[in-house]
């Protein structure tokens, strides 16, 4: 949110405002997504490799919606754990 | 909050929950150990074993750090408040390990120990600036996670000469963890579950990255997937994991990869190791003492050890009798095989390491998971009882 001097930067904690180091990270800049442990920035979050994670989960679903509509596949374990 | 609740959809974990069911082979069994307690930590939070395949088993390792701390590092930590008169700093979560004679960090300061609970280590170096007058010491535990802090903490106290301050390092490794439960005589001695593949540490990999675990995939012929900590990461992990058992392959391969890289953190790595050396050997609760397995200060940075600056030395402790945190740091029993969990053992009182912190295997099961263990009475049971 608002980077401070002596490597300090404020983060928006899901809605706190917390200051914390970001002395251990590199090239942070105001609207980073930082992962914060004991008051430090450990690591960046990777915006573009998080969707494709989020796009594989979707992808999951779709697989099982297309076996759930085989018929041959309605008392398969996949679909007990659903119902 | 942005990349966390999206990865803690409910509906999406049935649908992956469904997927690892429908590629499970029937016939055959898969252990997993999820060797953080963070993970520890969500799989009993969100009820993940729930949406599991019943030939699914997760055990739980030891990464909780203030579990695998021993009794006799606490004992060093109580004895430079209470005889030397120092002011100990320490993570919340420490301050209630028990110790010997019946203490424990905040007992002693009930006793009048200056024991002061902070948020992080820079709150330390604070505080000897705020007391010059006074020792203070930062116990400085925890894996490769709060390592590069406990190390810019100290590269500032030189930089800035502050003569007061010092740490008690008891910084611990990932890697040598994992690799003493699948070797080491003691391991074998006591027994170990057989494991299938592991769940690979999330905030621990941000920092040492994905490489340090090849080796260990390789020669162990064990596969690893790097897990995110929210619930979706775990479930996806377990998959991955499922996947490789069946294909019978052992790679290292990771399903954090918004956060964790090949390389991990260099510029954390840097500092560390301008601070830190490998210590021979060091005691961890439940698996003993493992070689290599920990962190000590370099000689260049000697006046700010606090075990050179008060001579201490080591003296190892038996956990109480009755506690099982051993066995269950090495995955061997759960939480409800101990005589005294949920009863004696609580995390108002707890008797072992385990139920102190939520990352730990019994406090995760006590708050999460004991009901579980007790038999729904139905309605009909209640009227029959009433005249």
């Amino acid at each position: 949110m608002e980077l401070r001097p002596h490597d300090q930067a404020v983060v928006d904690l899901g809605g706190i405002r917390k200051e914390i180091s970001i002395a251990l990270v590199a090239d942070v800049k105001v609207g980073d997504y930082v992962i914060v442990h004991v008051g430090h920035a450990i690591g960046t979050i990777d915006p573009e490799e998080a969707e494709r994670t989020l796009a594989l989960f979707a992808e999951m679903a779709r697989l099982n919606e297309e076996r759930d509509s085989k018929p041959h596949a309605a008392g398969s374990v996949g679909a007990e754990v659903l119902s | 909050m942005k990349y966390i609740d999206e990865f803690r959809d409910g509906e999406l974990a049935k649908q992956i929950g469904a997927r690892i069911a429908a590629e499970v082979h029937p016939d055959r069994s898969y252990s997993f150990m999820e060797f953080c307690g963070g993970h520890t930590h969500a799989i009993s939070r969100y009820g993940v074993m729930e949406l599991l395949p019943a030939n699914v088993k997760m055990v739980h390792g030891p990464g909780c750090p203030v579990c695998v701390l021993p009794i006799g590092r606490i004992d060093q930590a109580i004895g430079l408040a209470l005889a030397q008169g120092a002011i100990v700093c320490t993570y919340g979560d420490t301050m209630r390990v028990p110790a010997s004679e019946s203490l424990s960090l905040i007992r002693a300061k009930a006793r009048g120990g200056d024991i002061r609970m902070v948020y992080s280590a820079a709150d330390a170096l604070a505080l000897a600036r705020q007391n010059p007058q006074r020792e203070v010491v930062f116990f400085a535990i925890g894996f490769e996670t709060t390592t590069p802090p406990t190390a810019l903490t100290l590269q500032l106290a030189k930089r800035e000469g502050l003569g007061n301050f010092s740490v008690l390092c008891c910084h611990v490794l990932t890697p040598s963890a994992i690799t003493h439960i699948l070797e080491s005589p003691e391991v074998r001695e006591f027994g170990t579950v057989p494991i299938d593949g592991f769940v690979g540490p999330a905030h621990v990999s941000i920092v040492i990255g994905s490489g340090p675990y090849e080796h260990f995939a390789e020669e162990y012929r064990k596969p690893v997937v790097i897990a995110g900590f929210e619930p979706l990461d775990v479930m996806q992990a377990i998959l991955m994991l499922v996947r490789q058992v069946n294909e019978g392959r052992a790679h290292v391969e990771n399903q954090f990869t918004r956060a964790v890289t090949t390389e991990g953190n260099l510029k954390a790595q840097a500092l560390v190791s301008e601070v830190f050396e490998l210590r021979p050997s060091f005691e961890w609760r439940g698996l003993g003492e493992v070689p290599y397995s920990a962190l000590k200060i370099r000689e260049a940075y000697a006046d700010f050890d606090a075990e050179r600056r008060f001579s201490l030395t080591y003296r190892p402790v038996a956990d109480n009798k009755a506690c099982e945190c051993g066995a269950i740091l090495r995955g061997v029993k759960k939480p409800t095989d101990c005589k005294i969990f949920g009863t004696v053992c609580t995390p108002e009182n707890p008797v072992g390491s385990c139920m102190v912190s939520s990352e730990g295997a019994c406090a995760a099961h006590y708050s999460y998971g004991r009901f579980h263990d007790i038999p729904v009475v139905t309605a009909t049971a209640i009227e029959e009882a009433t005249p």
